[in-house]
């Protein structure tokens, strides 16, 4: 595969990308872990669908716009719908959660109507929602590479806040910080983080390379800081193995990501055991 | 006369139709240690929501050091301890030095980096709270009686002039709270800190507060400890809506 790599530019997209996507994913998935916002994060991939699948449509409508990326508005439909989700959750004060089904249903319903309009699903469309090795293009990776800087930059102003935030909504309120600007940052961010994660791992996979590293990590670490750090190891190493595997077994890479991600939490929780029945019984470890 | 650091001004508030607080009139000063005491639904912890910004009155004025609260921008001067219970989700990764270290957010401002010395103040906060040697435990594997310490810890490092707790033992275990107190009275008399307690626990916390304020909906008695030991059985039960413990 490393010959591969320097040989055909697509791979050298995908793997890029995928390195970067390993670790601005489970570093914000990090904060949305804590702040029990992980559904959120599967509501948002699914309205970036109907971006997609509007994209798609409308390329395949207006010949002159055949070639627009439908990152673009996959981008847009995503950051909507975060704002979206906020307004509904503000109407809502006593059902937070209802604003998920609502615009889960939402998302999924306008790319339906999309899809059909298109009349079903290409392969364009497949490797949206499972991801792709082939399909990442250099113009996909660059608008990547803009993402990750935003969310880098993002999270290097605002950690401390954000910090509080997770930890304790009320008594960042109490503080005076600007707590509720900071959400909205937040939420917009998750939804550029969705939409440049789904090239790779795909829109219905997104949230789990947001959760699953996080998920591991939180078993062992010790602290906020060694939590962000596992997390990114164990993202990058689903990333690298679901890459690899994908390129030689020929499979849609969100699959073989996430099921990487799943044996190492698997791992994780097991040898974690194994480490305290080991403490337990007095051998030195 | 000492600084008046809160004021409540005719504060009436509202939940939807029910109507929990009526024209409230209050005055904290600099040094006191006040009990906030009222039976459940009294309305003491919207009180303090609305002292800290998290409610907003429907009328009347919250003054905060001789600023209206909506002009106010030192947050940072009222430190905020809150219920245990309802407080952080107990799973959180975050070590003690973490959460500590979080108390300095809005002091060192957007935009800021912390300070050099952040360490040091860490430390020194989580001396003054008794929870030396803790920094690198996690949160969640504490006792419920030293994470309110650790979250005092965190107020502290911020130097504030007011400390606010909402019920801060519930879940404490019983030997604990004495303890807790005295920490609190301790920082009350040698910092000068002033403390606004809502508590249930009046007898563990009598020999401390300088000052009693009694609250169902309205003001029924705000004034120094001593008098309100000799305030009336009728006025008690006035207040409470039957017979109260005379507080030793």
């Amino acid at each position: 595969m490393i010959e591969a790599i320097f040989q055909y530019e697509f791979l050298q997209n995908a793997v890029v990308a995928g390195l970067i996507i390993g670790i601005i994913a489970p570093l914000l998935g990090v904060f949305i872990v804590v702040r029990r916002l992980s559904l959120i994060a599967d509501a948002l991939s699914h309205v970036t669908l109907a971006g997609i699948a509007g994209s798609l449509y409308i390329s395949q409508m207006v010949p002159a716009l055949a070639l627009l990326n439908p990152i673009y508005l996959g981008i847009v439909a995503s950051v909507t719908g975060s704002l979206f989700i906020e307004r509904l959750r503000r109407v809502y004060k006593h059902y937070e959660e209802l604003a998920i089904p609502i615009i889960m249903s939402g998302g999924i319903g306008i790319s339906a109507i999309f899809i059909s309009l298109a009349h079903g699903f290409t392969t364009d469309l497949m490797s949206y929602l499972f991801g792709s090795v082939s399909a990442v293009s250099r113009a996909d990776l660059y608008v990547v590479i803009a993402i990750a800087f935003v969310v880098l930059v993002f999270l290097r102003i605002f950690y401390k806040e954000l910090f509080v935030l997770s930890f304790d909504e009320e008594y960042s309120k109490a503080s005076g910080l600007p707590s509720k600007a900071i959400h909205i940052l937040f939420m917009i961010v998750t939804a550029l983080v969705i939409a440049a994660s789904m090239r790779i791992v795909g829109i219905l996979l997104v949230s789990s390379l947001m959760t699953l590293p996080v998920a591991a990590a939180m078993r062992i670490a010790k602290g906020f800081k060694q939590t962000m750090i596992y997390a990114i190891l164990f993202g990058e190493g689903a990333v690298i193995i679901g890459l690899v595997s994908a390129f030689y077994l020929d499979l849609a890479p969100g699959g073989t990501i996430v099921v990487t991600s799943i044996v190492i939490l698997l791992l994780v929780i097991w040898l974690k055991k194994l480490y305290y029945t080991l403490q337990r019984t007095g051998v030195e470890v | 006369m000492t600084k008046t650091l809160i004021e409540l001004q005719h504060i009436s508030f509202a939940y939807e139709h029910t109507q929990v607080l009526q024209d409230i009139s209050l005055s904290i000063h600099e040094g006191e240690f006040v009990a906030l005491l009222g039976p459940n639904g009294s309305g003491k912890s919207t009180l303090l929501k609305i002292i800290l910004g998290l409610l907003k009155p429907d009328s009347g004025e919250v003054i905060l050091f001789d600023t209206p609260a909506k002009q106010f921008k030192e947050r940072e001067r009222i430190g905020y301890v809150s219920q245990k219970s309802n407080a952080f989700n107990s799973g959180f990764p975050a070590t003690v030095y973490e959460v500590v270290r979080s108390g300095l957010t809005k002091r060192v401002g957007l935009f800021k980096r912390l300070p050099k010395d952040t360490n040091r103040r860490i430390e020194a906060a989580l001396e003054a709270v008794g929870m030396q040697g803790f920094s690198n435990r996690t949160i969640g594997a504490l006792s419920g009686g030293q994470q309110q310490r650790v979250f005092i810890a965190r107020a502290l490092i911020s130097d504030p002039e007011v400390l606010v707790l909402d019920e801060p033992t519930v879940g404490i275990d019983h030997e604990n709270v004495q303890a807790f107190y005295d920490l609190l009275a301790t920082l009350n008399r040698e910092r000068g800190i002033t403390m606004l307690l809502v508590t249930h626990d009046v007898d563990v916390v009598s020999n401390h507060i300088t000052h009693v304020a009694c609250l169902n909906k309205t003001i029924h008695f705000h004034g120094y400890k001593n008098e309100f030991d000799d305030m009336t059985q009728e006025a008690r039960d006035a207040w409470y809506g039957h017979a109260v413990r005379k507080v030793h």
